[in-house]
């Protein structure tokens, strides 16, 4: 199965990025291959909605589950709308999540575990 | 005539000095609390609040019945407000602007616009020393929101022309201090001898001097500090309308809710001259087209 890891860099051999909307990279793995795609987060430097951003972005490759350390409400309800499943508290090497998930170590959340990071509308 | 009394550093007396000088004139006018994140005017001036009203953005609201999911309200959105999922179409009203793209470009015309709360309106009335009215109004923003601008714009909708108003202004120098005193005719600027008051009272300055509005500062706590700002007006040639010393009892008065001119009554005279200095300072009425 795809699923999605933020990571600080470009493969498996690097730590979760906690962050979701502005983390460095998203990986896409495959659980089954651990092929791995990363993708570069374009959304670090948008002023707002960066979560919503990176939410759509989960869908668009086609991901089943979202693996991180912490996500705000907006990307927790984009993601959660396309019936994605969301994994909070993810943290350490990525090779070593990955084969924890396979295990059915973690328990999906179910709902935000951080407040909004709201930019002034002025 | 329109007088906003703004600061650059907050903390240095806006309210103590438009109160005071609102109740000094002892003439029609009136009493506008711009500072709607913190309103706190009323605590000094005590009005009889007569009438409340909510204050709404507009946000988009999706009718699914027509909505095709194309996307084109996501494209639209500036602000990440909007976003098309596989199945329907979310919105974000806290990031929202307000900015009505997104109803007016809709290609299914599957958005309208609904308001949001985001703060409330009050007027209302007192009565100076001597009887005569003033009338208050004031706006006040829920807590979470940051659409101040809005709400000022709503407040100062209510200005009666032609009559003398006086303003108490946010502080700082940004967007909901630039929408307050933009189109007063004078402005009075209060701040203290301190090298942060200073700092903050170059950078409204600058401001005024850039939307040619007439100043003049009021120094206050003027015997404890520097002489920076002293130095600073005489330089510039700006009129330095009242020196206020630090008086403790002056501030135990405040800490009770009650204005500087009904702590020490010497006062009503210094705030009536201070309006006789302005006047002739502040624009003419038309000349502001």
């Amino acid at each position: 199965m795809k699923i999605c890891v933020t990571a600080q860099d470009k493969d498996l051999n690097t730590s979760v990025d906690p962050r979701f909307g502005r983390c460095g990279y998203f990986l896409i793995i495959d659980t089954e291959s651990l092929s791995c795609e990363a993708i570069e987060n374009p959304n670090r430097e948008t002023g707002g909605g960066a979560g919503i951003r990176s939410g759509q972005m989960m869908s668009a490759n086609q991901v089943e589950a979202v693996l991180t350390g912490h996500m705000g409400p907006n990307a927790f309800r984009t993601i959660a709308s396309e019936n994605i499943q969301i994994f909070l508290g993810i943290a350490g090497p990525v090779r070593e999540v990955v084969e924890k998930f396979k295990q059915g170590q973690y328990q999906p959340a179910g709902a935000p575990d951080t407040g909004s990071h709201q930019t002034p509308l002025s | 005539m329109i007088i906003s009394v703004a600061s650059g550093k907050g903390g240095t007396g806006k309210t103590t000095i438009a109160t005071s000088l609102a109740l000094s004139l002892d003439r029609e006018l009136q009493f506008i609390d711009c500072d709607v994140e913190e309103p706190n005017a009323h605590i000094f001036l005590k009005p009889e609040i007569n009438a409340s009203e909510t204050v709404g953005l507009p946000v988009p609201r999706i009718d699914p019945g027509r909505c095709v999911l194309c996307g084109h309200c996501q494209e639209v959105c500036a602000y990440n407000a909007i976003a098309v999922t596989s199945l329907q179409v979310l919105t974000f009203p806290e990031l929202c602007h307000s900015c009505g793209a997104c109803a007016l470009l809709c290609p299914q015309q599957a958005i309208e616009e609904i308001p949001r709360e985001i703060g409330t309106l009050e007027t209302g009335a007192l009565r100076t020393f001597s009887g005569r009215a003033i009338r208050f109004v004031h706006g006040r923003l829920n807590p979470k929101e940051v659409a101040t601008p809005h709400l000022i714009r709503q407040v100062k909708a209510r200005i009666e022309p032609d009559s003398l108003v006086i303003m108490d202004a946010p502080p700082g120098t940004t967007c909901p201090v630039v929408q307050t005193i933009k189109d007063s005719h004078f402005c009075i600027l209060v701040t203290e001898p301190t090298p942060f008051g200073f700092h903050d009272l170059k950078l409204i300055i600058e401001l005024l001097k850039q939307i040619r509005i007439p100043h003049g500062v009021v120094i206050n706590r003027c015997d404890i500090g520097d002489r920076q700002v002293e130095s600073f007006c005489e330089e510039q040639q700006i009129p330095v309308l009242m020196r206020i010393p630090f008086s403790l009892d002056i501030a135990r008065m405040y800490s009770r809710g009650v204005a500087l001119i009904e702590a020490d009554r010497q006062y009503r005279r210094k705030f009536q001259e201070m309006f006789e200095i302005i006047e002739p300072r502040a624009l003419q009425p038309d000349s502001l087209q």
